[in-house]
């Protein structure tokens, strides 16, 4: 693997930058892999790429239908945050967030994390006192977050439209200052690189059409649009599409595939200094480096899988933008789009083995994946190495469902997160 | 926005309806006689089928009541819309009444 440094940047420069090497190959599939991953989304390359660096296994594929990182990898408003209510969010949120802070060193490519601060707004007395709550059970969790009052928000976050005419005032916000942004395509491409630099075979258009399985049960391999693949193990991260593809080992799950929009505006000189969400409104916004305002909307109300959804979602959200920051009214829009998310019903993950023998399940990521990138992999990665869950990991089962041990964030936030 | 065919009022712009999900699921008849996976199953597993999925909506600004469509999720246009006890045509396979 090609080494990148200040000095090797500075050399390429120098000589017209003709030495840049392909970062990752595009290998035929072997016959036999130790374990196949399906799903070459951020989730997916992480998985691989800690099975290789953490956990010794070597024969590793990952089996993507389309091109990596072309999903909800990059199609996310690339949030960064874990201040989440319960233990054990906070605990694989949390466990993700520490890895941002060292993965561009981990990774040797610059996957440009920004602690820049995400700020929650609170508009009424409910989100007041569920926010403070937040503050202070994510302070038992040795997480940061602080109470900001309006004036402080203001201060923080200059645009916001504090103590004017607003519908829904700001009363303030819950801050957590390591919180922020990373580049989406720079978290699949750096994974992609590192990973196949331990021997991961990364395998582009390649749609798993059926999962094979011994008479006792066990998962033997996978059929594909590029032939048959063996692997005693298969990791399924497949976010939208992960009902239909565990449909072939004939397993159901608790999840609805939904499409979930996002847009940016045209760009502007800098402007906005850290990444605002507002629930209880449903604006969430932050600048990229390009200078362009990035903004997440809801979900539709309906399942689909087309990947686009309806104008008044984002309307709504663009109402809302429009309040907080007067000062974006007269910004254009570039494009939107949408991405289909698969959501479980107390909108928390899965990540666990399955009824089946061999077969593991990484799911229900719902519309707050990207933050949990690298914890997601790494607790994947152990969970398929070991066959048994770690700790960290070990409430997001399956069978919390039926046992009662719901992880309830959907109703700690009040909305999708 | 989806423009949805109320079988009561005709067709209406979605912002007037809620979504109730996926169709057909029978409560069961005797809870107690459940064992906890069946349960589980009853209250939390969905098809979430890529295809045509059969849902219930509710007209709410508008008549108020529930009805079912039949939707085809690669596409979202509808196929049909019909009443609460009638079952979707027998052509649409993948229906589970």
């Amino acid at each position: 693997m090609q080494k990148f440094s200040a000095l090797s940047l500075l050399r390429a420069g120098l000589t017209g930058h003709a030495g840049w090497q392909r970062q990752w190959r595009s290998p035929e599939p072997k016959p036999t892999y130790d374990v196949i991953i399906v799903g070459g989304g951020g989730h997916g390359l992480a998985t691989a790429y800690y099975l290789a660096s953490r956990y010794g296994v070597k024969n590793i594929a990952i089996l993507e239908k389309g091109w990596i990182g072309g999903g909800n990898t990059g199609r996310n408003t690339t949030i960064i945050r874990s201040n989440y209510l319960f233990d054990e969010s906070a605990g694989i949120y949390e466990h993700a967030l520490k890895l941002w802070e060292g993965l561009s060193q981990e990774l040797n490519y610059n996957v440009m994390y920004s602690p820049r601060g995400v700020l929650m707004l609170a508009h009424n007395i409910h989100d007041v006192q569920s926010f403070k709550r937040h503050v202070h059970a994510n302070r038992l969790n040795g997480i940061d977050n602080e109470w900001l009052s309006p004036a402080e928000c203001k201060e923080f976050c200059p645009p916001l439209n504090v103590g004017g005419s607003m519908r829904y005032p700001i009363l303030g916000g819950a801050l957590q200052r390591r919180g922020g942004t990373a580049r989406h395509d720079a978290v699949a491409w750096g994974y992609a690189r590192a990973a196949d630099a331990l021997g991961v075979d990364i395998i582009e258009n390649c749609e798993v059409t059926g999962i094979r399985r011994a008479p006792t049960g066990e998962v033997v391999g996978v059929d594909t649009t590029r032939g048959s693949i063996n692997a005693k193990r298969i990791g399924v991260v497949a976010a939208g599409s992960t009902s239909t593809v565990m449909n072939m080992a004939g397993v159901r799950l608790p999840l609805e595939s939904f499409p979930l929009q996002a847009l940016v505006s045209e760009p502007v000189k800098p402007i906005f200094p850290c990444v605002v969400m507002s629930n209880t409104i449903h604006a969430y916004i932050s600048q990229s480096d390009k200078g362009e305002m990035v903004i997440g909307a809801g979900t539709d109300v309906y399942t689909s899988y087309t990947q686009r959804g309806g104008l008044h979602i984002v309307n709504h959200t663009l109402d809302a933008i429009c309040e907080l920051v007067p000062a974006f009214r007269r910004l254009r829009m570039l494009r939107n789009w949408g991405g289909i998310v698969d959501v479980t019903p107390d909108r928390s993950p899965i990540v666990a083995k399955t009824p089946v023998s061999g077969l593991y399940v990484n799911c229900g990521w719902g519309t707050g994946g990207f933050k949990a990138t690298p914890g997601s992999g790494e607790v994947f990665a152990s969970t398929i190495a070991k066959d048994e869950p770690n700790k960290i990991n070990a409430p997001f089962t399956i069978e919390r469902f039926r046992d009662g041990a719901v992880i309830d964030e959907a109703a700690a936030a009040a909305v999708a997160h | 926005m989806l423009l949805i065919n109320c079988p009561y009022c005709g067709p209406r712009p979605e912002a007037e309806f809620v979504n109730g999900g996926q169709a057909h699921i029978a409560r069961p008849a005797d809870p107690m006689s459940l064992t906890d996976d069946e349960w589980a199953a009853y209250l939390y597993m969905r098809d979430n089928t890529k295809g045509l999925h059969h849902e219930r909506w509710r007209h709410a600004n508008g008549c108020g009541r529930f009805f079912n469509a039949s939707r085809d999720t690669t596409t979202d246009i509808i196929k049909r819309t019909y009443r609460m006890g009638e079952r979707p045509e027998a052509e649409h396979q993948g229906a589970k009444p």
